[in-house]
């Protein structure tokens, strides 16, 4: 048993935050084992992203630069990663659990047939070397156990925001070794076009923050234009984009949306939290004009405070919230805008 | 051309669900429905399959109560549906079903395009459609948004895909793997004739050894399942003039320490 590998997410040669809460969680399987904490860095700028890795608690880093990991595609990361498992019999693979992290950790796992547990939340090494974790399962309603065999290499994601992050230290380096990639430009069956990026929005999935808004958001008092396409879309498009996303900007946060707001085409799919959106677990979540549908807080219900703005004091969101508004969020949200700028010196 | 799409039962989002006496997790009487994310692959397989002049096959893998979903998929207007089945597979973790899907996919002729959901809402995490395609040894295209082109003589595909930072284009070879998100396509309702025709359809039942492949040791196992710890919020109305309520909220939220 080698080491303990965490691989590190780069997008635009730039390093996930969100890959250091990989190696703490990586950092505590290490230490148990008594092996070197590895990150694994392939891509763009590996070799700077290698040095940051160091500073974030990785005793080594084995990196690989190559015009072909450029933009992330599966089939050169994972015949890479399978060969260095394969090679170097790990103790543990560990990353974090966006979609590149599954897509990657799921193929090298079945490529080596190795153990594979997701959505890990927290995690602890068994007196025999076996790693036990927790995930939820079923939306979140249950909570299950499952343990990998120690036999071989465990593959492990974790859920995003689960585990901390090692404390910082600037001077501590991690030795670096170089290899080379395992396939060529011609062996691989796909070919990125183009890409699109989606700028200047708030990952739901890293927000520390999130203010959501649902179906009332179309109960908006402005009147639509007299050529709106449809009033109640304009109606509902003008509150979250004039009301709710100011809150969100004082606040650094992302915008969410129960899924009524979704496919009334009130905003787009990205946005929507929940059993059939995205899983989220910031500091605070505020859910505005949302009834809180089982569905929904299958998406939010880890989040650490909870506060709803409602005008049905009856809405079961309130069985979830630490903090509960009843009234109309078209007069609520402007008001707490206002007071956050005052409050927040913004 | 043949297309497969793999689907299976689970307890309707809205049931409660928890852990019995036994230690197994139940969900009382509350139905089964096809996994949701999969109602977008089964539409796809229809339309890709049809397009294309060819057939479009629907497998589960798991005991009898996946036949809901099968019936479900007939219905809809699949061609052909399939159970995986085998007493080898209790028990067995992503290993074992991704070796079982595979082989029962290469039991089937000619077949370019194998379609999941984006995941199963229940126990997922969309390891099954990677570690199925790395089985297989072909290329996995996730969240596909949209199939821009395929050509199955040419056997290349280019699709659209949603992925956390923004849209990508990408083309690749067939065969291939692909899971399709919500918005790909409008999932058609059963037609009162196919109901009729699937509650009559006999659904071949395949085991491991039908399929030539002998179940992997499992490498991970369930320990045990816990129902949620209570929350322990007790939950603090905020009376007062929307302006109050604000002030209010804001002291809390700084005495929380989440701002
Ligand atoms: C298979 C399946 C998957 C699903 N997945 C998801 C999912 O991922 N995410 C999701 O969110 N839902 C999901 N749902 C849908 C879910 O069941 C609910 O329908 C949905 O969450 C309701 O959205 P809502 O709360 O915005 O709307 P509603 O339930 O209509 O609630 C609107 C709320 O706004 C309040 N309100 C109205 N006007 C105002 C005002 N001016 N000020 C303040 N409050 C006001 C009302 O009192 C009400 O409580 C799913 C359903 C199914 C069947
Ligand atoms: N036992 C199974 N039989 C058929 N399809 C499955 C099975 N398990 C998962 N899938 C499908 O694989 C995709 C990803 O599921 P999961 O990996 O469980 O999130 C979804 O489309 C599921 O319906």
């Amino acid at each position: 048993m080698s080491a303990v590998y965490v691989w590190i997410e780069t997008f635009n040669g730039k390093a996930l935050n969100s890959s250091w809460e990989a190696l703490g969680a990586g950092k505590t399987i290490a230490a148990a084992a008594g092996v070197p904490l590895t990150a694994i860095v392939f891509g763009e700028n590996a070799a700077a992203i290698a040095a940051e890795s160091g500073a974030h608690g990785a005793d080594k880093a084995i990196v690989s630069e190559d015009a072909t990991f450029n933009g992330f595609r599966l089939e050169p990361y994972a015949a890479l990663l399978s060969k260095l498992v394969s090679d170097n019999k790990p103790k543990a693979v560990l990353a974090i659990g966006t979609a590149r992290g599954r897509e990657l950790l799921s193929a090298s796992a079945a490529d080596t047939d190795s153990s594979l547990i997701t959505e890990a939340t927290s995690l602890e090494v068994q007196a025999d070397g076996a790693i036990k974790v927790t995930r939820p399962v079923y939306a979140g309603k249950i909570i299950s156990e499952a343990v990998g065999s120690s036999a071989g290499t465990q593959f492990l994601t974790l859920r995003g925001r689960a585990f901390k992050p090692n404390p910082e230290n600037a001077a501590a380096k991690a030795e670096v070794t170089t290899v080379p990639p395992v396939l060529a430009e011609a062996d691989i069956a796909t070919k990125i076009e183009s890409f699109e990026e989606e700028v200047g929005t708030v990952n739901l999935t890293d927000a520390a923050i999130i203010v959501s808004g649902g179906r009332a958001m179309a109960n908006n008092p402005k009147d639509a234009p007299a050529g709106a396409a449809d009033a109640t879309v304009w109606k509902a498009q003008d509150g979250f984009d004039n009301t709710l996303k100011p809150l969100a900007d004082v606040l650094g946060a992302a915008v969410g949306a129960s899924r009524a707001a979704v496919d009334a085409g009130y905003i787009p799919y990205a946005h929507q939290v929940g059993q059939t959106g995205k899983v989220v677990s910031p500091d605070l979540y505020i859910a505005c004009g949302i009834s809180g549908a089982i569905q929904h807080q299958a998406g939010m219900r880890t989040s650490k405070v909870i506060v709803a703005i409602n005008k049905d004091a009856e809405a079961p969101i309130f069985k979830l919230a630490r903090y509960g508004l009843v009234g109309d969020l078209y007069q609520i949200v402007p008001a707490l805008t206002a007071e956050l700028k005052k409050r927040l010196g913004k | 051309m043949h297309v497969v799409v793999f689907t299976r039962s689970t307890p309707d989002t809205a049931a409660k669900v928890e852990v019995g006496a036994n230690g197994a997790v139940t969900w009382g009487d509350a139905a089964t429905v096809v996994n949701p994310w999969d109602e977008y692959a089964l539409e796809e397989a229809i339309l890709q399959a049809k397009n294309a002049g060819g057939k479009a096959t629907v497998i589960a893998i798991g005991p009898e109560f996946h036949n809901e979903a099968l019936k479900h998929s007939l219905a809809m207007g699949l061609d052909e549906a399939a159970r995986v089945w085998d007493s080898a597979l209790e028990g067995s973790d992503s290993l074992g079903y991704a070796t079982a899907a595979a082989a029962a996919v290469r039991k089937l002729a000619d077949v370019d395009l194998v379609i999941f959901g984006k995941e199963s809402v229940d126990v997922g995490t969309d390891q099954h459609i990677y570690q199925t395609a790395r089985k297989l040894g072909w290329t996995t295209l996730s969240y596909v948004s949209k199939i821009l082109a395929v050509d199955y003589a040419a056997k290349t595909i280019k699709v659209e895909r949603l992925l956390e930072q923004g849209k990508q284009i990408v083309t690749s070879r067939l065969p291939a793997v692909i899971s399709v998100m919500k918005d790909i396509n409008e999932p058609r309702y059963p037609s009162f004739i196919g109901i009729r025709k699937a509650s009559k359809a006999v659904i071949p039942e395949w085991s491991l050894a039908d399929l030539g492949v002998a179940a992997p040791a499992p490498q991970s196992q369930v320990v045990q399942f816990q129902n949620l710890p209570v929350r322990n919020v007790q939950v603090e109305m905020i009376a007062g003039t929307p302006e109050e309520q604000a002030a209010k909220l804001v002291d809390r939220l700084l005495e929380e320490k989440v701002l």
